[in-house]
């Protein structure tokens, strides 16, 4: 059977996991699929277990049961190195080593196309150039990292997982300590990567509305369920955004892109809504 | 600059001008650690030009020298070579995977279990040499098997990794001290030149466990840099990239172990090498990673200097090798910290 | 590269709610009753015993009785274990908020090789063999390196790294010294191997005279210090926009912990491992607020370090085992239960 539907199947999914950290479950029987070549955004309130989704199908997390399955493989049991050809993540959090140049740290995620006697090959001198030059950072390749400032280092990062070269690529929350500009900077990127390349994209956004303008296909979550899947403008309604963020809101056409705009209701007409705005949302709207 | 740099390929590293300056520092660090040991060998009551050395080594001297050099000296020095490299390269890899610069085997208690081990050999059976040796490895062995087994929980954090060699450490240095409290002044004396680390005395029969220790181990150790490299930009990361995280660490930490443990062994818990080498090397190259070529050079360097200054630098007073290296690795360690710090680094 | 891991709980700027403080007063009052019980005990205990009235007309009722002559030897022992492992606990606590690195202990910091360098030379080169006679040059070493570690660290621009690896660098060197010291000189290592591992066996009225001024200063220092170094644990950045004097705050804890340590070190030796573990295990129940932390340093670090002196002297009868020793054996365990118990060690 799984034969059968490998062909038509995308590539990277996740059936029915449980997933959990020590004892603490955050999601239980949980199915998600990622088209291919789609600019997947997932989104939900905080702690609804949209980063613990990325880990888990990025094998950082092992489910507790259930399967992570990449081209068809279960991807805890496929070569490390092959899965890093394929899969890349670009996490939350990650420390740059003391007294690194911006050229070193995109140049380490050519590891996994490096072995013992390849170890920097012309290839992966381009790439490297390409990637730096992708994300506006070549000018800063002789820089020490710890020099650079927050949205600088955020763009070196993702360029190390650009030099990886991988068709999948997972961005938890790549905007994070970004300001606005910067913000669009690293999503148009994603989106270029995204139609230019054809890469398939799976990134946690906070914000609804940035997903919602860029994402091809969206997961919303809620408490270790999806809500709701689909291309944006099917599927973010004011009855959604209540349902997963418990904000009361109206959705019009954003008048640059068409897509869906989350605007929240007015504090008086809030009053009795209850708690759990999202903050982000309500200060992009004002 | 930078890419013209880069279109030369050397292997090992990702720009060529730090490889360039680390290619260097090894070298440098190579020949010195070499000069000294020949200057070393003709170091003694009978001393021996520098030229006599060298061709006495390639085998052209005559009888005497012969046999001073080979059976005598070229032991001890090979032992004072093997012991350094061995600790600089355990201290480099300990620290590199404890993320923490004070993650030594000094600090973790691989230096006190080793002690214990030979302590008890001393104190309560009053053994020869090799049997403290023995004991030493056996101390050491444990130590590090019961630190990695305390810390483990899938997989071993390097905070806990360092927290829990603390704790071991303090409790097996609460025993040495009662150990040493028990012995008789004799003993104790026999104790604390051992716990000082010496090179005295030792011959070929330690060279050779050492060096074949060393020739599977350091190029084990050297295959695994790259995945040690990616683990110093976190967990997470290494792993998207495809190091085998967990693997790595085991292998290594068993190597580091077997590295440190077979030096105590030998040559007692040389102080502050495993500690202060690794610094030094990557003060020397500037170059982020764990620089374990580098440490290891440094710490081979560092021993058969010190080896030197203890034999020459106090009169007629022959001082154990460690005293010589906690001085010349503490000192060398604050004046970096102290130009570094004008020069406005760190 | 060491471990600034940010605090996991914030400490509280806020009042802690009403019940939560409840309890942990309710349990500093405990910890207090404790520290009494392990002291008497501390007097009634040792190779003869004494019962509680016995222990009571000694303290309250000198008559001159051999159980008198007991009690008031076994006091001045028990006072400077109190003395002394308070002054060890806060001084762990502070370095330990300073460098924001669980790891840091006097030992840490160069302090104990401070003291042991001069109390081997007050040995081997000035003649001086009596204990009362080490207190100042244990003190002045501990001082002395106290003060170079904070200048070789970079004084105004000291950083918890540079400190730590000031503090080791200089560690190195004066451990090179001692040793060197004991190889060549057989009656230093006479003496020094049992100064070396810690003991409360040396306590005197003078020894204690000598040194309470300065614990008792260091003691009020350290607490005083609690609310900067609680703005502190949050980052260099966050504390200056507090308006917290980064400077000051990091220059008056290592003198508070100089001064403790010194003092404590020149009295029993050095005891390194209470100043350690006590403020982790403190933590793991007050949460990282220094205001709770300090305190039950203060309170629970004697009673580690009396209850190890009186099992030593259990154990071992009629000899005994050196407090130092018996710290390390029983809280060594202790500390490694309590470092996997954690998910992850943060200050």
């Amino acid at each position: 059977m799984s034969k059968n539907r490998r062909s038509t199947v995308n590539r990277l999914s996740a059936e029915n996991v449980t997933l959990a950290y020590d004892q603490r479950v955050i999601a239980e029987q949980l199915s998600v699929e990622i088209p291919d070549n789609s600019f997947t955004v997932i989104v939900g309130p905080n702690a609804c277990g949209k980063s613990t989704l990325l880990r888990a199908l990025s094998r950082m997390l092992k489910p507790s049961t259930g399967r992570v399955l990449l081209d068809g493989q279960v991807i805890q049991s496929m070569p490390a190195k092959k899965v890093a050809r394929t899969l890349g993540l670009l996490p939350q959090s990650s420390i740059a080593p003391d007294g690194i140049t911006v050229g070193d740290l995109v140049g380490r995620g050519r590891y996994p196309h490096q072995g013992i006697l390849r170890q920097w090959s012309t290839e992966d001198e381009r790439v490297v150039q390409e990637s730096m030059r992708q994300t506006g950072v070549a000018e800063l390749a002789d820089r020490y990292v710890d020099e650079l400032s927050g949205g600088q280092r955020q763009r070196v990062w993702i360029a190390m997982a650009l030099a990886q070269q991988t068709p999948l690529l997972l961005l938890d929350e790549p905007t994070t300590f970004l300001d606005i500009q910067h913000q669009i900077d690293v999503l148009d990127l994603c989106a270029e990567l995204h139609e230019e390349q054809g890469r398939t994209l799976v990134a946690v956004l906070h914000d609804l509305n940035h997903a919602a303008r860029y994402a091809t296909h969206l997961i919303a979550l809620r408490q270790g369920r999806v809500v709701a899947e689909g291309a944006p403008k099917d599927i973010v309604t004011a009855g959604l955004v209540e349902e997963v963020f418990g904000l009361r809101c109206q959705v019009i056409d954003d008048p640059e892109t068409g897509t869906p705009l989350v605007v929240p209701a007015a504090r008086k007409a809030r009053v009795g809504a209850g708690a759990g705005a999202e903050k982000t949302v309500a200060t992009e709207a004002s | 600059m930078k890419t013209t740099n880069r279109a030369v390929r050397t292997p090992g590293g990702l720009s060529v001008r730090l490889d360039v300056r680390a290619l260097t520092v090894v070298l440098l660090l190579l020949v010195a650690a070499l000069t000294a040991s020949v200057v070393l060998i003709g170091t003694g009551d009978f001393p021996i030009p520098a030229a006599d050395v060298l061709r006495t080594l390639f085998g052209e001297g005559n009888a005497g020298q012969e046999f001073i050099v080979n059976e005598l000296r070229l032991p001890r020095v090979l032992v004072g070579l093997l012991v350094g490299a061995s600790l600089g390269l355990g201290g480099a890899l300990f620290q590199s995977i404890s993320r923490n610069p004070l993650g030594s085997p000094d600090v973790l208690g691989l230096g006190q279990g080793a002690t214990a081990g030979a302590l008890t050999v001393i104190v309560l059976f009053s053994g020869s040499a090799n049997q403290v040796a023995a004991g030493a490895l056996v101390g050491g062995l444990v130590t590090g098997l019961a630190i990695y087994v305390l810390a483990w929980k899938r997989g071993v954090h390097g905070y806990r990794l360092v927290l829990v060699g603390i704790g071991v450490s303090a409790i097996v240095t609460a025993v040495n001290g009662y150990l040493l409290t028990k012995s008789d002044i004799v003993d104790a004396a026999r104790a604390v030149v051992w716990m000082t680390g010496s090179l005295d005395g030792r011959d070929w029969a330690q060279v050779w466990p050492l060096l074949g220790l060393c020739a599977v181990l350091v190029p084990l150790v050297l295959c695994n840099a790259r995945g040690l490299r990616m683990m110093e930009m976190g967990d997470d990361v290494s792993y998207a990239l495809g190091v085998r995280v967990e693997r790595v660490r085991l292998l290594l930490m068993v190597a580091a172990v077997l590295l440190t443990a077979s030096a105590t062994a030998a040559a007692g818990p040389v102080s502050f090498v495993a500690l202060t080498a690794p610094q030094l090397a990557r003060r020397l190259t500037r170059a982020p990673g764990p620089n374990l070529l580098a440490s290891l050079c440094m710490g081979a360097a560092l021993l058969v200097v010190a080896d030197w200054l203890s034999q020459r630098a106090f009169g007629a007073e022959q001082l154990p090798v460690g005293v010589v290296t906690g001085v010349l690795g503490g000192v060398y360690l604050l004046w970096l910290l102290v130009t570094e710090r004008k020069a406005g680094r760190i | 590269m060491l471990v600034d891991s940010p605090p996991e709980q914030r400490a509280e700027t806020a009042p802690a709610p009403p019940t939560r403080r409840a309890i942990r007063a309710f349990g500093l009052v405990l910890a207090v009753a404790i520290l009494v019980l392990v002291a008497l005990a501390s007097i009634a205990i040792g190779a003869k015993e004494l019962s509680l009235g016995q222990v009571w007309h000694g303290l309250f009722e000198d008559s001159g009785t051999y159980g008198d002559v007991v009690v008031a030897e076994r006091l001045s022992r028990t006072v400077l274990g109190l003395l002394a492992g308070a002054a060890l606990g806060l001084a762990g606590a502070v370095l330990q908020a300073l460098t924001r690195n669980p790891l840091a202990d006097p030992g840490l910091l160069g302090i104990n090789a401070g003291a042991s360098a001069a109390v081997v030379t007050a040995i081997t080169f000035l003649g001086i063999t009596s204990l009362s006679g080490y207190v100042w040059f244990a003190f002045l070493g501990a001082a002395a390196v106290g003060a170079l570690v904070w200048f070789l660290g970079g004084s105004r621009g000291a950083t918890p790294v540079r400190l730590a690896l000031a503090g080791t660098a200089l560690s190195a060197a004066l451990y090179g010294y001692l040793q060197a010291v004991m190889i060549m000189d057989d009656a230093a290592l006479g003496k020094m191997r049992f100064w070396t591992v810690g003991s409360l066996s040396s306590a005197s009225d003078s020894i204690i005279r000598q040194v309470v001024p300065f614990l008792l200063a260091g003691m009020v220092l350290a607490l005083a210090l609690s609310r900067p170094l609680n703005a502190m644990a949050m980052g260099d950045d966050t504390a200056k926009a507090l308006g917290a004097n980064l400077n000051r705050t990091r220059a008056l804890s290592m003198l508070a912990a100089t001064v403790l340590c010194g003092a404590a070190t020149a009295a029993c030796g050095p005891i390194v491992f209470v100043g350690l573990m006590v403020p982790h295990v403190v933590r793991s129940f007050t949460g990282p607020d220094l205001r709770w932390i300090l305190p039950y340093a203060a309170i629970l670090s004697p009673v580690l370090l009396l209850g190890a002196d009186v099992i030593g002297r259990i154990v071992a009868r009629p000899a005994e085992l050196q407090v130092g020793i018996v710290t390390a054996i029983l809280g060594g365990p202790v500390f490694i239960y309590l470092v996997r118990r954690r998910r992850t060690a943060q200050l």
